[in-house]
């Protein structure tokens, strides 16, 4: 058990929902949630599939521990074509709405097809239907959660759904739930959006059945225990959460500021989680008002944030001035460091603007930072973009977010990520990106396994796909030097496999800074049958990556797509501890195909492939 | 010898309030300080002291000790945090 032995096919161009039984060879072969949904994907879906056509399809996917007591136990992902990149995407969330899916009875949801006019999903256990979403059209993901539950008349129904963006065609929409949690990178909104795709509304009375009761409550006992007995998940995320990481990062020369001109931010100290906790002089309160836990979370890492009613940029607009969804490390770096800005509240007001009108932080950030650079060095002008945009203008910031959630004037062009950004305005290698996806917020000449891991993501730039920080930044499990390139093409590798299985359990990659596979392996095997070891699971995860990775290249990227652009590769950080250095992405790529059993073209092996049951 | 320590997340607490809103204290500090003898000198409690970079890169525990500290240092230290 574990699962619910149940898929929900959607055909949005036929208007039919059909529940068919899960396929639980491919299960015992690919678990859940990324491993199982992408295998579902590839086998059904061309990979050379154009991603907003109806031929692309869309999954949602819960994993085995999903609505569980497993702690975190929460996730759901969705996976399909990126709209942003054309390679394989898998975005990851939090929130209710996994576990309320998994109550509902379903696996997982496969929309295929469009439909000709706007839709919501309603499921209610077995009862579902697609409904008219006319009157959703053009409205907000905070105005539709607040519309379907009123509709529904059930305060506890969990909501996903696009904003404006996903409708407008910003190619790195996402898919919110639970009002400010999110699907949120490659473009899987857009995506939905293509579709006609409005939300989908659940609400799930049954439970989840696990393979062994008592087992699996003394496994998830003991795996809770040790995320609390832990000082990083136990206290230090809870606490200060991601956005701690501002000042770590910017001290080891390692925070990407102004398009990754610099290596460092002068307005660090304004912007990370310390400044979150301090009062300010208008309202005498903090921007942080409380930390926030994803259902079954034992770790709380989440921020709630009011921001400050004087800013200018919600003067006169209560409607932001509520406690809501709080910047994390990723968009406070993207909508601060990447753009020179150093404007906290400027900061929340992008955030909320992200969340209420669904796009992510990390890619917008990312291509403000671009056009912001092309501004400067007088490519774009003030009236190609509607106003001046240099590096630390906040207004800039607040009324581009403003202008992209709307689709209107230049926020039109940011919704196409800096990719095509700068491609149009004829300085391509500006665009700072692998797959068309923006970095995250590490800078690859500072911390030179990220440059492998952003290379080597099979979604594109992502530092969720093999978060190397952990051991090159925070000694997790064990130091490593983040100036060499030594040994990374390995600790990239085992970081990788070992995400793709935490990605298809259902819990969320933040216990593996106190879990290991071994903790993770006696919950999976108490809930579900079929002798999940470790070498099964080790095993799974390199088979999930390289399926991924036959996709990608399927699809027809190419080792020179495992690539960073030039500026990380010919301009030397220029100040901190890797003042002088590049990225050795170079050296690392060969090193990193061999061991993966790759040819020299990044190309699986048949050796490889058959060892993995490809 | 001037040296320059930063403080961050539940070690904020160990500055004074002045210091509190940059996270940043300047010490004047005896020329054979080490690493360690100024996280002892602030009484910083062990288990809070985990990540510590001196001018950005990382000083191992067991290098505390001998690393001696120059004139302009920059040395910054957190309690065990993660993010993403």
């Amino acid at each position: 058990m574990g699962w619910t032995r149940k898929v929900l096919r959607v055909d949005l161009s036929k208007g039919t929902c059909t529940s068919e039984p899960l396929n639980m060879a491919l299960a015992q072969q690919y678990l859940g949630q990324r491993g199982l949904a992408t295998k579902y994907f590839v086998d059904e879906v061309d990979p050379k599939v154009e991603p907003l056509s109806p031929a692309n399809k869309l999954i949602m996917a819960t994993g085995p521990l999903t609505g569980t007591s497993a702690s975190t136990g929460g996730r759901y992902s969705v996976i399909t074509k990126g709209a942003l990149t054309g390679a394989i995407a898998c975005s990851n969330s939090g929130g209710y709405f996994g576990a309320e899916l998994k109550f509902a009875g379903w696996d997982m949801v496969i929309f295929e097809g469009r439909s000709e006019k706007p839709v919501y999903l309603s499921i209610e256990d077995d009862q579902v239907e697609l409904r008219d979403a006319a009157h959703l059209w053009g409205k907000t993901v905070w105005q539709t959660e607040e519309i379907i539950k009123k509709s529904h008349q059930d305060p506890q129904v969990r909501v996903c759904s696009i904003g404006r963006a996903g409708e407008n065609g910003v190619l790195y929409a996402c898919i919110v739930n639970d009002l400010h949690r999110a699907a949120g990178r490659s473009g899987v909104g857009t995506v939905m959006g293509s579709k006609n795709l409005k939300a989908v509304a659940v609400r799930g009375t049954g439970g989840v059945a696990v393979r062994d009761g008592k087992g699996f409550m003394k496994a998830a006992a003991a795996a809770k225990k040790v995320l609390a007995d832990n000082a990083v998940t136990g206290q230090g995320l809870p606490t200060y959460g991601t956005q701690v990481l501002m000042s770590v990062i910017n001290e080891m020369g390692a925070l990407p500021t102004r398009n990754h001109r610099d290596v460092q931010f002068e307005g660090a100290g304004k912007i990370g989680a310390e400044a979150m906790r301090q009062k300010r002089p208008s309202d005498g309160h903090a921007q942080l008002v409380t930390n926030a836990a994803c259902f079954g979370c034992t770790i709380a890492c989440g921020r709630i944030a009011k921001i400050d009613e004087t800013h200018f940029s919600v003067v006169n607009k209560p409607e932001y001035w509520g406690a809501s969804g709080g910047l994390e490390y990723e968009a406070a770096w993207a909508l601060g460091a990447a753009n020179g800005v150093g404007d906290l509240e400027a900061l929340q007001y992008a955030n909320l603007i992200c969340n209420e009108d669904g796009y992510d932080p990390i890619s917008f950030g990312a291509t403000v930072g671009a056009a912001m650079e092309l501004f400067e060095l007088g490519i774009l002008t003030e009236a190609q973009i509607g106003m001046t945009a240099p590096f630390g203008s906040a207004q800039a910031l607040t009324k581009l977010a403003e202008m992209t959630a709307q689709g209107v004037g230049f926020g039109k062009e940011l919704g196409l990520g800096s990719k095509r950004l700068c491609a149009k305005y004829g300085r391509p290698e500006l665009s700072m990106t692998v797959k068309g996806q923006e970095f995250p917020a590490y800078d690859a000449r500072g911390i030179q396994g990220m440059g492998l891991t952003y290379a080597t993501s099979n979604r594109g730039a992502c530092h969720l796909r093999s978060y190397t920080v952990a051991s090159e930044v925070l000694g997790i499990p064990i130091k490593t030097d983040p100036l060499v390139t030594e040994g990374k093409a390995e600790l990239v590798k085992a970081f990788q496999d070992a995400t793709s299985v935490f990605d298809s359990a259902g819990v969320c990659i933040f216990t593996t800074f106190a879990w290991t596979l071994a903790d993770l392996q006696p919950q999976l095997d108490a809930a579900c049958e079929g002798g999940w070891s470790m070498e099964k699971l080790a095993e799974l995860g390199e088979r999930i990556w390289n399926m991924e990775r036959q996709f990608n290249l399927a699809a027809g990227f190419t080792a020179k797509d495992d690539d960073l652009p030039p500026r990380l590769k010919t301009e030397p950080a220029k100040t901190g501890p890797a003042k002088g250095l590049v990225s050795g992405i170079d050296k690392m790529r060969p090193e990193y195909y061999q061991a993966r059993g790759w040819d020299g073209q990044g190309v699986p092996t048949r050796e490889t492939l058959a060892r993995l049951g490809l | 010898m001037r040296v320059r320590l930063k403080l961050y997340a539940m070690l904020t607490d160990y500055l004074p309030p002045e210091a509190q809103a940059t996270n940043s204290l300047e010490l004047d500090e005896a020329p054979d300080a080490t690493v360690a003898s100024l996280i002892e000198r602030r009484n910083l409690p062990g288990k809070l002291v985990h990540l510590v970079l001196l001018n950005g890169a990382f000083v191992p525990p067991e290098e505390r000790a001998l690393r001696c500290l120059q004139e302009g240092d920059v040395l910054a230290i957190w309690p065990p945090i993660a993010g993403g």
